[in-house]
């Protein structure tokens, strides 16, 4: 998978501009807040449907605009196709793939797979569960459709049971068929989702393993773990015997969204027992374990996002990581960097074909082939 | 905003733009169309937009649109009393009877189960439809609601309250259009239709 070109109008903090990249490594380069981390977001857009950053899809409009527009081409096998996706202020997003509207959205996770590495990696997935299962979900849903499927048929049902509880709380009242309804949807899509999860991790941590190793260079047994409510056979039970407590508290207290993934060294939670290196490590190797089992899934090179990672990552980590870029472990490559002068440094062994892009207020200054 | 030199066009234009599909420029097009007509034809289309307002029924059997307290559909003798139709909406009774497939009766709910929405059982003809059992007529019920989670929900919740009754439930199928191409067909319509698959005759 490629991007060979795209064009930005109006998204975020830029006017309109055309970008041509190199298959290679593309380097975007510029002072903090120019838009560097903007125009992977722009990429990440057309893969994903939804920004990275802003959750409120109005805002990545330019402000005293109306509306944006991304188009990308890309290339898949030596097949050339487009990706158009424009907003306009209060109304649906329109989603294109060669002309053609996308008509639910979530069919188009996976088309593009794509791994961004960001600066707040180490700190959200080592903070909440909550960002854990995101980060899980995010890779599956880009591997499987189904499990997407069922993803979002669970979460529409969670939020229907959760009204539903909290109205029964408000009006003194309960009607038992109807939550039983409900219940149904959360047992079979639950199992289905834990099962998926639980199959996923066996291939997911060996992986995830070698790359820790490489990263950190040290050979510390690490593990991952997965934990649901699932895992017991008599789950079914359990879930219809949590109801009076669900009807107590106006939320559903058992199931997949209550899932957690954890991350442990020698054998002890990583986030109260590692070392802020040894969690940044972490984080790095599973966004390249990412890159890794996407890869073996879809049997193409992901493209690869790595937002502003010379200044988060030691000198150490870096070195790892360009190592692995001049042994052709990635395919097409973006990286922002504020300080062009030390990019050019770190690359120079990269035999890989570079560009650089400099970026100045929400517009390509000069393009240099490196 | 537009702006318009009448205080009387902006007011109808604003009223016929509350319409749901009806823009603003739309309205427009249609408040000048009426204007360049002769006046009785406004007349009437008022007194016929007013008398539809004012003296349409619900059936007070199957909450189908009526002109009289019992709609046609119910009050007609040749209709199969042994099969119920349920419904989200009027316009689901339409799109089945144009179909002329259908030869039973109907159940409107005038809206679907969401907690979300704020719609409960309560808010929708539920209690009326249980009403109707036990039915010494109706042998077969069929939910013809939408495919989404809330027409599932109903679906389900409906036929729980109906099991003591022991009536038969069906729902209408799921699968591919009539004359569209199997790759073209998403892969959810796809999966339920290979489950769902009928037996060849």
């Amino acid at each position: 998978m490629a991007l060979l070109e795209l064009s930005v109008v109006q998204f975020k903090n830029y006017a309109e501009s055309r970008f041509q990249f190199d298959s290679g490594i593309n380097c975007i380069v510029g002072d903090n807040g120019s838009g560097k981390t903007n125009l992977l977001d722009a990429i990440y857009y057309l893969a994903m449907t939804k920004s990275a950053f802003q959750a409120v899809d109005q805002q990545n409009i330019r402000q005293s605009d109306d509306f944006f527009r991304l188009e990308g081409v890309f290339e898949h096998e030596a097949q050339p196709f487009k990706i158009y996706c424009a907003l306009q202020t209060g109304q649906k997003k329109i989603f294109k793939v060669e002309n053609k509207p996308v008509e639910r959205l979530s069919e188009h996770i996976g088309r593009v797979p794509l791994v961004l590495v960001k600066p707040d990696d180490s700190y959200q997935l080592n903070e909440g569960s909550e960002q854990r299962r995101a980060f899980f979900d995010h890779v599956m849903s880009q591997i499987s459709q189904p499990y997407l499927n069922s993803l979002l048929r669970y979460n529409h049902a969670l939020k229907q049971r959760n009204q539903l509880l909290k109205q029964f709380a408000e009006k003194h009242w309960v009607d038992h068929d109807l939550l039983t309804v409900y219940d149904q949807v959360l047992l079979t899509e639950g199992h289905s989702i834990a099962q998926a999860r639980s199959e996923f991790m066996q291939t997911f941590e060996p992986v995830f393993v070698q790359f820790y190793r490489n990263i950190a260079d040290k050979q510390e047994p690490i593990s991952l773990t997965y934990a649901s409510h699932f895992a017991d056979p008599e789950f079914a039970t359990a879930f219809k015997a949590a109801r009076p407590k669900d009807l107590a508290m106006a939320r559903t207290t058992q199931g997949i969204h209550k899932d957690d993934f954890g991350f442990a060294l020698q054998g002890l939670p990583l986030k109260k027992f590692g070392s802020q290196g040894q969690q940044k490590s972490f984080a790095i190797a599973l966004k390249l374990a990412q890159f890794e089992v996407l890869r073996q899934a879809k049997g193409e090179k992901p493209l690869l996002l790595l937002d502003d990672i010379f200044d988060k990552l030691d000198d150490k980590r870096i070195a790892k990581l360009m190592e692995m870029m001049a042994s052709g472990t990635f395919g097409q490559v973006w990286m922002t960097d504020a300080r062009p002068e030390r990019s050019h440094k770190l690359l120079k062994k990269v035999t890989a074909s570079k560009r650089f892009f400099y970026i100045r207020q929400g517009a390509c200054e000069q393009v240099e082939q490196g | 905003m537009m702006q318009f030199s009448s205080k009387l066009i902006e007011e109808a234009v604003a009223q016929i733009a509350k319409l749901p599909g009806i823009g603003k420029k739309t309205a427009l097009r249609l408040a000048l169309h009426l204007l360049k007509q002769d006046e009785p034809f406004t007349q009437t289309l008022a007194e016929a937009l007013l008398r539809l307002r004012r003296e349409i029924q619900y059936c007070q059997v199957c909450h189908h649109i009526s002109d009289a307290p019992t709609c046609s559909i119910c009050q007609n003798s040749q209709r199969d009393r042994s099969l119920l139709c349920v419904v989200e909406s009027s316009q689901d009774v339409l799109a089945i009877e144009s179909t002329a497939q259908y030869k039973g009766i109907y159940h409107v709910l005038g809206g679907i189960i969401s907690p979300i929405e704020g719609i409960s059982p309560a808010d929708i003809q539920i209690d009326s439809l249980l009403s109707r059992f036990p039915s010494p007529e109706i042998k077969e019920v069929i939910f013809a609601l939408s495919a989404t989670m809330e027409g599932d929900t109903t679906t389900f919740y409906i036929t729980k309250k109906l099991k003591p009754f022991e009536v038969k439930v069906s729902t209408i199928a799921r699968g591919i259009p009539i004359g569209s191409e199997l790759e073209y067909a998403d892969e959810i319509t796809l999966g339920r239709s290979i489950i769902g698959r009928t037996e060849y005759e």
